[in-house]
């Protein structure tokens, strides 16, 4: 059976995510990557050791940058062209987007975030963010859904190199008003979302002020600071640095709680961290009975402490 | 200015999610309900543009009927009227869902097109991801979702969406759809007079006709959980050398 598998880009950066949406496409079938717009020509190098046996790329002079209908009409004329039969992306905010306007324009079921395709097509994808699976059937003649992202992890060694094919596309007008007009640099260098530590606070850090700590300790270690609902519905935090099923869904090496008893909506967001390690004053919190290492302790005694301890140890 | 918002009815669930004997639902025996949490935004996201631009805000549920308390939930924070489209209990799948919903708008724009249609970027339980981008190519209009950010001017929305290092600008001319992401705004507590007269205010119902597509649900499931053993490092500041071990021990100092 053929796959194909929108790979998402920015201006020819592949998304991590993209790679495991390859990996879990080669258990399917043979693998097609469609990559669409500006720069996808420098994003399709290395996709074939990913598991794609070919990549196509539409091209169209119009697809200067990302829109969700530029990307869904290219989308929908290739896989129509080859008559594709099951078509998935990373379930990331363009992934999701860009399936479910491919998926109106066939009238045909979208399924986000799944996990698991059974052997008689029964689907198992994420509710609640996590904390609830469904499963689920999907008619149709062609099986349209995204890849709960961090689900599988990315392997190469694929070892093939991919057929690489240039493929025009049609764009009328009404595609263009939704494509990006502009774009405003927020953050440089390591974000929430590729951290390889995030150090994170919640409730207990009692306020705004409090967090200056978490800053200097995630500087120390070389992470981001994040945080939980409660934080940004306080103000005490910009939205941008909440973790959870609202936020951002993290996958760190080692995520620190400061301070989060671990409601479901925040455990959904990081519960793929290798190693969770929780610091909170109540024993029977469910971030500390669920950690792999926990503090039982006030966290504005412990914070300074690891401050001190890291100084000592690496200053 | 017209603007709709379309929400949805979910629980509140709590540390656990339990699940009814057949599998089909939540069991909401002992949950509260409430907005989705991007929608809350939305209604609030409506009700400041209205407020500037001298417009009205329509708020739309399917859903039970016991959705009304939703709506007047709306109501009570400055939304203006309420339509209710009741469903009975069987599943209405994403397909189905935006079907009726772009059949009830149809209806509500004989007396003139909403300028604004905002939804969620996805709703808190089942997180389908699409009810409004189907909506949205259904009447022809242009949508992006994930939305924290909205100037309207000149009849041109601009919307802005985040990603993890760049603010990425949309410019829509309305009539438009947008899907709002939670951090767009802090959603108003509503006031007494505002639940008073929230209370006093017709909720408009109009019957779905329920279209199935899909995807089909068979049963809900619990994931499995997995048993940590969690190691106490210590209870006191004296645990910070153990910590600093574990953060040796994972390559992270």
């Amino acid at each position: 059976m053929s796959v194909y598998v929108l790979v998402e880009h920015d201006r020819g950066d592949v998304e991590p995510t993209s790679l495991e949406a390859l990996t879990f496409a080669r258990s399917r079938g043979v693998v097609t990557a469609v990559l669409v717009g500006h720069g996808a020509d420098r994003a399709a190098a290395g996709l074939g050791d990913y598991g794609a046996a070919a990549v196509t790329i539409a091209t169209n002079d119009l697809l200067a940058d990302y829109g969700p209908d530029a990307w869904a009409d290219a989308l929908r004329q290739i896989i129509e062209a080859d008559g594709a039969t099951e078509v998935l992306a990373s379930g990331t905010d363009r992934g999701n987007e860009v399936m479910a306007q491919l998926a109106a324009r066939l009238d045909l079921p979208m399924v986000a975030n799944v996990l698991e395709i059974g052997e008689s097509g029964e689907v198992l994808r994420l509710q609640w963010g996590g904390s609830l699976h469904e499963q689920a059937s999907t008619p149709g003649p062609v099986l349209l859904y995204t890849l709960s992202p961090h689900t599988v992890e990315a392997t190469g060694g694929a070892g093939a190199e991919a057929v690489l094919v240039e493929r025009p596309v049609d764009l009328d007008a009404t595609a263009l008003v939704t494509m990006i007009k502009d774009r405003v640099t927020t953050a440089e260098g390591i974000t929430l979302a590729t951290a390889p530590i995030v150090v994170s606070g919640g409730r207990g850090m009692g306020s705004a002020e409090a967090f200056d700590m978490l800053e200097e300790l995630a500087a120390l270690v070389g992470g981001k600071v994040g945080c939980s609902r409660v934080v940004t519905n306080n103000g005490w935090r910009n939205h941008r640095d909440q973790v959870g099923q609202t936020g951002t869904v993290v996958a760190p090496d080692v995520y620190l709680a400061c301070g989060i008893s671990g409601a479901i909506q925040h455990w959904v967001g990081m519960m793929n961290a290798k190693t969770v390690i929780a610091i909170n004053t109540d024993k029977d919190a469910p971030m500390v009975t669920k950690a792999d290492y926990a503090i039982v302790a006030d966290l504005h005694e412990v914070v300074p402490a690891i401050i001190e301890e890291i100084k000592q140890r690496h200053g | 200015m017209r603007i709709l918002v379309c929400i949805k009815r979910v629980p509140a669930p709590g540390a656990k999610i339990n699940l009814t004997p057949d599998a089909q639902a939540i069991d909401a025996t002992n949950l509260g309900f409430t907005i989705s949490p991007h929608e809350e935004c939305a209604v609030e996201e409506a009700v400041r543009q209205a407020e500037q631009h001298a417009g009205s805000v329509t708020v739309l549920t399917l859903g039970p009927p016991e959705a009304e308390e939703q709506l007047r939930s709306a109501l009570a924070v400055g939304a203006d009227e309420a339509v209710l489209m009741p469903t009975d209990s069987v599943a209405w799948d994403p397909m189905a869902t935006a079907r009726a919903l772009t059949a009830g708008i149809a209806e509500l724009e004989v007396d003139g097109q909403f300028d604004l249609i905002l939804f969620g970027n996805e709703s808190a339980d089942s997180g389908g991801y699409q009810v409004g981008i189907r909506v949205a190519h259904a009447l022809g209009r242009p949508m992006v979702n994930g939305i924290k950010g909205v100037t309207i001017s000149d009849g041109v929305a601009s919307a802005r969406r985040e990603t993890a290092t760049s603010n990425e600008v949309f410019e829509l001319p309305l009539p438009a759809v947008l899907g709002i992401k939670e951090g767009i705004n802090l959603p108003r507590y509503p006031t007494l007079k505002g639940r008073m007269s929230a209370k006093k205010k017709d909720v408009v119902r109009s019957v779905p006709e329920h279209r199935p597509g899909g995807p089909h649900l068979i049963r809900l499931v619990t994931p499995a959980q997995q048993a940590t053993a969690t190691v106490i490092l210590g209870t006191g500041p004296d645990a910070a050398r153990g910590l600093v071990d574990v953060l040796e021990e994972t390559g992270i100092l």
